[in-house]
């Protein structure tokens, strides 16, 4: 409830003040001018909403299925990780900007292309984390698996994923954040038009014909699409951790 | 009362020249002989530092010796868990594992050894039942005491119906009332299933109250300074704790203690 009510009171002295400054649409636009051109463009703008969700979540799934597989190859061998992880760093601290001309040249087809650069992106926090997660077990639950004759599978089941579950699932939360910000960036990037083109493209455009009220509203759909993302994440993670970890447990007073 | 060690049951462990020495050099025991034999419930007591828990966990293998041997009802480890050969450890700490129910925990050697949901479901039931713990089965860990769950994890461990019980410093966590409740029922339980089991304590009231033969150790370097029997019959209660005797054999046990520790070189 707080949170909507901050928000209600912000909107509501942004309103007011543009209202009491006479300041023009085409410098900052009111709430209700911003509802109203996301009334008034909302096919076009659902169109685009529906492209960048497609690549986010198309590169989410990438980056979660790939980050997970590279982890568990990372965990098998110290010197496999030592070796490796370096280059996953790399990833992590190139610029996707600096990168997705280079991918969108080298891949013709875009929207693969995008969900190439977006995954780039989202990767990196699923790999650290579900790498994390696989090393930290209990070492006296190690001891008593090995005690007890585990073999490498029901460890792996019994007791590794368990174990890494909790930073597995911080690392989809970053890790789905970073995906809608990748798709946006290389649909910047990319510049791309016509049928499907994203919300990233909607911006460009509004921002061409100074059309500032709609840039507002593509700005909003991409806002709440990453809070929803959010949730979603938090949602599972309650869901798949509610009954035992300190994340998802609520407080007792 | 001191050296007089009479056999009696067949040998459980037996290590023979057994020494560890530690990566880095460091010695942690000095070469053991021992054995434990069926029936006994032996403590190993010393002060800190004195190879106790690596010598605890030289019987669990846990860790191998450096040198010199060991053997479980006179063979090597492989055929240690099979019937007639079971072994149950329980930790300092619970160890359970915070995802899964206090049944699932305690069913977890049975899962490991491939036994099947419906032959464990009784042996479940039944290991819960003698720690007291049947109406908590579908809870988690953390909602229950560190009493309750160092109860689930010696569950745990009898849930194999183990010929071998090793425990390291179960109970060490625990204030004194929850301890005492503890030792008693682990005394009962023993005593009814004839376990044999070795038991780590840095308490000389405990080890007095437990066993039937007391390893007094010293350290730098980690080895067995005496050897002291308690040859009091089961079953022990609240009327054995409380009686002269075992102020007796307690003050026996400390000042055997004392000299251990001047052994060491240190103060305990």
């Amino acid at each position: 409830m707080a949170p909507i009510a901050v928000g209600a009171l912000i909107l509501a002295l942004w309103e007011g003040a543009c209202r009491f400054w006479h300041v023009p649409a085409y410098l900052f636009p009111m709430p209700s001018a911003i509802v109203a051109a996301l009334v008034h463009n909302w096919p076009v703008l659902l169109r685009a909403l529906g492209t960048t969700m497609l690549i986010t979540l198309q590169a989410f799934v990438i980056a979660v299925v790939l980050g997970t597989l590279i982890a568990f190859v990372f965990v098998q061998n110290k010197a496999i990780e030592a070796s490796l992880f370096p280059y996953a760093v790399l990833l992590q601290v190139t610029p996707v900007v600096a990168v997705a001309p280079l991918i969108i040249i080298l891949v013709k087809n875009t929207a693969l292309s995008l969900t190439i650069c977006a995954a780039v992106v989202a990767i990196f926090p699923v790999i650290s984390n579900t790498t994390i997660g696989l090393h930290s077990v209990d070492p006296g639950l190690l001891s008593y698996f090995r005690m007890n004759k585990a073999t490498r599978l029901a460890t792996l089941l019994r007791l590794r994923i368990p174990s890494a579950l909790p930073f597995f699932l911080a690392g989809l939360r970053i890790a789905s954040g970073l995906a809608l910000i990748g798709a946006v960036v290389a649909e910047f990037v990319a510049g791309t038009g016509g049928q499907s083109a994203g919300l990233a493209y909607q911006i460009l455009q509004a921002g061409f014909q100074l059309d500032i009220p709609l840039m507002f509203a593509a700005l909003f759909l991409i806002a709440v699409s990453g809070v929803l993302l959010y949730l979603l994440m938090v949602g599972l993670n309650k869901a798949l951790l509610g009954h035992w970890h300190e994340s998802a447990l609520a407080e007792e007073r | 009362m001191i050296d007089v060690i009479e056999a009696s049951g067949p040998a459980v462990v037996e290590l023979r020249g057994a020494d560890k020495v530690f990566a880095n050099g460091m010695r942690g025991l000095a070469p053991i002989d021992l054995t434990v034999h069926s029936g006994e419930f032996v403590t190993l007591i010393g002060p800190s530092g004195c190879g106790k828990s690596t010598l605890l966990k030289l019987i669990a293998n846990l860790i191998t010796p450096t040198s010199g041997r060991l053997g479980w009802w006179g063979e090597d480890f492989g055929q240690v868990g099979q019937a007639g050969h079971q072994m149950g450890f329980v930790f300092q700490e619970p160890t359970l594992m915070p995802w899964s129910r206090v049944a699932t925990n305690v069913r977890l050697p049975l899962d490991l050894a491939g036994v099947t949901r419906a032959e464990a479901a009784p042996r479940v039931d039944a290991a819960l039942a003698q720690v007291d713990l049947t109406a908590f089965r579908r809870h988690y860990p953390r909602q229950l005491s560190g009493g309750m769950r160092m109860r689930v994890s010696i569950a745990r461990a009898l849930v194999t119906d183990p010929d071998l019980l090793l425990m390291d410093e179960p109970f060490g966590a625990l204030d004194e009332f929850t301890r005492n409740k503890l030792d008693d029922d682990l005394l009962r339980l023993s005593f009814q299933r004839r376990l044999t089991t070795v038991f780590v304590t840095h308490s000389l009231y405990e080890a007095v109250f437990l066993s039937t033969r007391v390893i007094v150790m010293a350290s730098n370097p980690g080895r067995v300074f005496a050897e002291f029997r308690v040859d009091e019959p089961e079953p022990r209660g609240d009327d054995f704790r409380t009686s002269v005797r075992f102020a007796e054999l307690s003050s026996r046990l400390s000042k055997i203690l004392h000299e251990a520790s001047l052994a060491s070189g240190r103060l305990p």
